[in-house]
């Protein structure tokens, strides 16, 4: 037998069910996503006008983090401006500090040791597992899954005890220098990075059957904030974003640089998707690599010193340089101007995370709320690299 | 390579063009700016756009803002100095775009008249280029002709100002003067008097 209070709820029921049979009615609104939300790795906020549960306009409102720094590194040394830089992309520090140091060093026409150049790009590799393990463990929690962020900050605990036991910093290690780089390994690094290599090889795997055989996985991220390869060009979208949207392009490889990327056997995977699946795949394929990369290069490491002869107080020639790197979140550049000082006179700072963001107004339209997550969680963006 | 087929795509367009090791850096005329980018991107191949932004050549009146405030600031030049490929105007917008299929790049410079601070917008050739305008308006007041919507994208909306100007002083340092020239305290009386003592 219903109840009165059940038949009364049956016939609302089939009235709003035959309402939408009907027509749709649906009134606008704007909804605020963040600036605290976990998919913003830091304060963004996202702006949308919904109708109904799809976007129609959205706006990324940034700035909560904004810190000047193009403004600070004016009234500072070179030496110092590298601890500035640092904060960055604070999950990959050491990848920021290459780009500046490589740019002072080409205005001054220094060249770290052979010695420095092949730790310089193992650690690069280093930050660049410690950045994008995270990522593969985030983007779950995004979808409802959490054990792969157990998973990733667990083993992402290796690689940042590797980083701290040579630099003394977990987070911001401060590691190079104009010429080279502060100190020599430690004693047991070698072995103690072939272990965590094999950890973080294992979490690779772990997170290929945890996640992309998974139908849930598939079904969120398949088709979903799909950017094609002459938008993601036009908004100078790089790193794995670009190489997802299926355009082969690796600084690490397309560039002559001081460094030893050309010394190890490594692959530049792409995806022809453009979607959310094919940006996380990417850099799933991405973390095995640097592995790979970073194996080799402490394998066949050379003997020598680790610092280049510089001038004790650092005076950078008048000048223009330019250098961009392929950092974990994409293309990051300084364009140093100096006027023969010891600090610069303009620094420009071209982060990865400023250009992947400014494609959101495009590729959130028409999208529906929960894809606005997963779509803001496989673009991959630190708040720090938008902000600087 | 690249700098024949710049000159042969507008021979009247650029000004001065400098090359260095592997960079290649173009100064475009004024009005021709916008012209440049739909050359650069079409004819080029340039599909990729790297970043846009601004100089101030003014050489900045506060030096490193370590000046001790109790003293006469000291006497600094003024003359604004251009860097590579010249210029004549004490601003300029920079702009990088990226042949993938070449890989190469070109570092594009534009003189910004000092009267309008304006120049054309380059968010109807390259997409990417409308949040940099942003922030080069926003940093230095740059006008963008043609620009949708230039708004405020990391100072609050009433922000008065344009921060990375060289005459705007970094607040932190005048709030704060730098440590180690009016943070040392001066000697006690006692010790003082107690150095005389011994002498």
């Amino acid at each position: 037998m219903l109840t009165d209070r059940q038949r009364l709820a049956y016939i609302a029921g089939q009235a709003a069910d035959a309402r939408l049979n009907v027509e749709l009615e649906t009134e606008g609104m704007t909804l605020n996503i963040g600036p605290q939300h976990p998919a913003t790795h830091g304060t963004l906020r996202i702006i949308c006008r919904l109708d109904g549960e799809q976007v129609v306009w959205a706006e990324p409102s940034c700035g909560y983090m904004h810190r000047g720094y193009e403004k600070l590194v004016e009234v500072r040394t070179y030496p110092q401006i590298n601890t500035l830089v640092n904060r960055i992309d604070w999950l990959g520090s050491f990848a920021n500090e290459v780009p500046f140091i490589l740019a002072a060093e080409k205005l001054m026409d220094v060249e770290a040791t052979p010695r420095a150049q092949y730790l310089r790009t193992a650690f690069f590799e280093l930050s660049r597992i410690a950045n994008l393990v995270l990522f593969l463990g985030d983007m779950g929690v995004q979808l409802g899954a959490v054990t792969p962020v157990f998973y990733a900050f667990r083993d992402r605990e290796h690689v940042l005890n590797l980083i701290e036991s040579a630099s003394g910093g977990r987070f911001h290690p401060n590691f190079n220098r104009i010429g080279g780089l502060k100190e020599d390994l430690p004693k047991g690094f070698i072995d103690e990075t072939r272990a965590a290599m094999k950890t973080v090889r294992r979490f690779c795997d772990q997170m290929e059957e945890l996640l992309v055989g998974n139908e849930i996985f598939e079904a969120r991220t398949r088709g979903i904030g799909v950017i094609p390869r002459e938008v993601a060009l036009q908004y100078g979208l790089s790193g794995a974003n670009l190489r997802a949207s299926g355009v082969d392009w690796d600084l690490r490889r397309d560039q002559k640089l001081p460094m030893a990327w050309d010394k190890a056997d490594w692959k530049v995977w792409t995806h022809p998707d453009g979607d959310c699946f094919a940006r996380y795949w990417v850099r799933l394929q991405e973390v095995r690599e640097a592995a790979s990369i970073v194996d080799q290069l402490l394998g066949g490491l050379p003997a020598g010193p680790i610092m280049a002869k510089v001038p004790r107080i650092i005076k950078v020639p008048e000048g223009e340089a330019w250098v961009s790197t392929e950092n974990p979140l994409g293309q990051m550049g300084y364009y140093v101007v100096s006027k023969g000082d010891t600090g610069p006179f303009r620094v420009k700072i071209r982060s990865a995370s400023f250009n992947n963001i400014s494609v959101t107004p495009w590729v959130l339209k028409g999208v529906y709320v929960p894809d606005v997550i997963t779509i803001l969680a496989s673009l991959y963006f630190i708040l720090g690299d938008i902000d600087r | 390579m690249l700098e024949q087929l710049t000159a042969e795509l507008g021979d009247a367009l650029v000004d001065h063009q400098l090359r260095a090791g592997d960079d290649l850096w173009v100064r475009i005329r004024t009005d021709a700016w916008r012209t440049a980018g739909l050359a650069v991107r079409d004819a080029l191949g340039c599909d990729y756009f790297c970043y846009l932004s601004g100089l101030d050549w003014l050489p900045s009146p506060f030096g490193k803002s370590e000046d001790d405030p109790t003293e006469p600031p000291p006497e600094r030049s003024t003359e604004v100095k251009q860097g590579v490929a010249g210029g004549e105007t004490r601003f300029q917008v920079l702009a990088r775009v990226e042949s993938l299929a070449q890989r190469v790049g070109i570092t594009l410079k534009v003189d910004v008249p000092d009267d309008s601070l304006t120049i054309e917008s380059w968010s109807t050739v390259y997409a990417g280029a409308n949040w940099h305008e942003r922030e080069t308006w926003e940093m230095f007041g740059i006008n963008f002709a043609g620009h949708p919507q230039l708004t405020h994208i990391y100072l609050p909306s009433g922000f008065e100002g344009f921060p990375l100007r060289k005459d705007f002083p970094l607040l932190a340092r005048i709030v704060k003067p730098w440590p180690g020239i009016v943070d040392v305290e001066p000697m006690p009386a006692e010790f003082e008097g107690d150095a005389e003592a011994s002498e």
